[in-house]
């Protein structure tokens, strides 16, 4: 199966600039389905990169974050061919990760 | 060997003696532990932060503290949001040591729409997009060198993103 995740990360001088999309529902719990019963929350909480072994961002998500999310972020220190790894885990215990390469 | 025994086997005593006070005080040990956690470097997600319906509650859970408004942050967010499921906010700042960046939105029915942690060598600039309910303020909170400074804008909505 394709990953859940799409990311991109592009070197500026020494600072990587991150963009990743992740397939989820990312249901609030509040909205009810064709049958008129709600459709339980789920929704990814964590988002973890990690370049180097060492976090360089981290995600805490809510209900409120748009379906499919999109992220933005941009960290220093980095050199072309790096490996960044993504990684996130769902209020269901769900978890998805990709290994990414620095371009 | 069995020297080092002894201090564990103590370790282990005095552990489990700080579990049951802490089952003990539950509600209230629970609750007002979680600001002090929030502030320090572990990785936990904020549940109660989350479970917050406002944003002064929320804020509070979150970090602990209170905010004022600064001008060296910018807020990037629409005028008016035609759909509330998909709002572009993004935020970044020129404040120094800055170790996260918080997105509230006021009127959403819980208030905390995310968190994010900066470690250093990061940049502190994030761009996501969010689910708005209704027609609210959007607050950014970054906190720089243990302050926390906010930037406030108001997004009208005109088809609301959280269904019902």
């Amino acid at each position: 199966m394709a990953s859940s995740i799409r990311v991109r990360a592009i070197l500026n001088g020494d600072t990587a600039e991150v963009q990743t999309l992740i397939q989820h529902p990312m249901d609030t719990g509040l909205v009810k389905d064709a049958k008129g019963e709600l459709i339980p929350a789920h929704y990814i909480q964590q988002l973890t990169f990690t370049h180097k072994d060492k976090t360089v961002f981290l995600a805490d998500w809510g209900t409120a974050v748009s379906k499919d999310p999109y992220v933005k972020f941009a960290f220093k220190g980095a050199a072309k061919g790096d490996e960044l790894k993504v990684s996130w885990v769902d209020n269901k215990g769900a978890t998805d990760s990709l290994t990414a390469t620095i371009q | 060997m069995t020297a080092s025994f002894g201090p564990l086997a103590n370790r282990r005593l005095i552990l489990k003696g700080a579990g049951l006070v802490a089952l003990i005080g539950l509600g209230n040990a629970v609750l007002h532990a979680s600001p002090a956690f929030a502030a320090t470097n572990d990785n936990k997600y904020p549940e109660d932060a989350f479970r917050q319906k406002n944003a002064g509650d929320a804020i509070k859970a979150l970090y602990g503290r209170d905010h004022e408004a600064s001008d060296k942050i910018k807020l990037d967010a629409p005028e008016i949001a035609e759909n509330g499921g998909v709002v572009p906010v993004a935020v970044t700042t020129t404040l120094p040591n800055v170790t996260s960046i918080a997105f509230i939105v006021a009127e959403n029915p819980s208030a905390l729409a995310a968190s994010y942690r900066i470690p250093e060598g990061t940049v502190p600039a994030v761009a996501n997009r969010l689910k708005m309910a209704k027609t609210s303020n959007v607050i950014a909170l970054v906190e720089s060198g243990g302050k926390l400074y906010s930037a406030t804008k108001e997004v009208k909505v005109t088809v609301g993103g959280c269904g019902g």
